[in-house]
């Protein structure tokens, strides 16, 4: 019996010492990881904020790096007002208003409710645009990205054979 | 009663009966300096009621309408330029100048009675608050904004291509003034529903008046089918 309650310690050991390990592994890497974004600063600190970068305000629609990505915003948005009362972007990109202001109409998927089923206005869950899209600014990237178009990952079209 | 038409009685007699202790230059003088001081106090009083100082000395001015200015870009900006309170909303040229403050009585009386008193008042009140404002601006032709801002000095080079188009499509065309477009720069926005943008075309123009005529025609020929 002394024996058995002997073995069973030490595997209780073993097991707080591998969760133990693991802990620290993993506050390490996220230490590590909030460094990396907050550049060099560790996460306990705070960290000098840099100033804003100048917007890309040249009107010049980017390309998608993926078929339904959001289309990023080429102009400034600085103190569009975006609230319950009021929505600054739909006022000319709504339909209604694109023949007056000749910006490009928001999508139609804009217009349907989650079963897809077409209305009149734009959908309540579309309404907050910045969730989606985000105006640029030239900066250097915090983090590596090894993202591929995927049309050069060889793409094969539909009845392309 | 009786006691109040004597004393008018005496005040109307004192008035009229011509002094016979000061002499007419005395007078003619004192009159002249009097009026250069009652004229003095008027206007400083006038300038003092015309400062930012005193439009936030009042808390529904300082918590609402204050509060949401700091946040713009007439408050703080690049080059240090702030416009106050009185530099869009009271005109610059005296008789508009007094029109206004005559008008502001109104805003006295709201003030005296707590029209706008707490947060929720204001916002109730913020859509007829607004529309004041713009229809004022709109009247005047934005002469709040074109005291510092005229179309006769804007670059369009300096400006994004989007906003040089559009001003000369409905600003410099005198078609649009400044406020039809440029609602709540300084202020955030009551519910804007029934609220078109400037650029919003009027149903009769947007359609071209060949194509009306052809429509009516074939509402007139589809009639004619159901008949």
């Amino acid at each position: 019996m002394r024996g058995q309650d002997h073995l069973r310690l030490t595997r209780m050991r073993v097991l707080i010492g591998s969760f133990l390990a693991a802990v620290i592994g993993a506050s390490t890497a996220l230490a590590e990881m909030g460094t990396e974004l907050t550049g060099g600063v560790p996460y306990t600190e705070e960290a000098p904020a840099k100033p804003i970068p100048k917007w890309t305000i040249d009107d010049i629609r980017r390309m998608r790096a993926y078929p339904d990505q959001p289309p990023v915003i080429p102009h400034s948005i600085e103190g569009y007002q975006l609230s319950v009362n009021t929505n600054r972007c739909l006022s000319c990109h709504k339909r209604e208003f694109t023949e007056g202001s000749g910006a490009p109409m928001i999508s139609v998927t804009h217009y349907m409710t989650r079963d897809n089923q077409m209305i009149a206005d734009v959908s309540p869950r579309r309404y907050f645009c910045t969730s989606c899209h985000v105006p640029q600014a030239d900066t250097p990237p915090l983090v590596g990205n090894t993202f591929e178009d995927m049309s050069k990952l060889g793409v094969r079209h539909l009845g392309g054979e | 009663m009786e006691w109040l038409k004597r004393l008018w009685a005496w005040a109307w007699a004192f008035l009229r009966r011509p002094a016979v202790t000061l002499s007419l230059p005395f007078l003619t003088l004192g009159g002249f300096v009097g009026g250069v001081m009652f004229w003095g106090a008027f206007n400083t009083a006038l300038e003092i009621t015309n400062t930012e100082q005193f439009c936030i000395s009042c808390h529904e001015m300082k918590n609402n309408v204050y509060q949401e200015l700091t946040r713009t870009v007439h408050f703080t900006n690049r080059s240090g330029v702030r416009a106050s309170c009185p530099d869009c909303h009271v005109p610059h040229d005296w008789t508009d100048k007094i029109a206004r403050k005559m008008q502001a009585s109104k805003e006295v009386w709201g003030k005296i009675f707590g029209t706008i008193d707490t947060r929720r008042k204001f916002l109730d009140h913020r859509l007829e608050l607004a529309q004041h404002e713009w229809h004022r601006m709109k009247a005047n032709d934005s002469l709040e904004c074109r005291n510092c801002h005229s179309s006769m000095a804007m670059d369009l080079t300096k400006q994004t291509s989007r906003a040089a188009e559009i001003h000369t499509r409905f600003l410099f065309s005198g078609e649009a003034t400044c406020i039809d477009c440029h609602k709540g720069i300084a202020h955030e926005l009551p519910n804007m529903e029934g609220v078109d943008p400037g650029w919003k075309v009027p149903p009769e123009l947007s359609a071209p008046p060949q194509a009306a005529l052809e429509r009516q025609e074939f509402l007139a020929w589809l009639n004619k089918k159901r008949d």
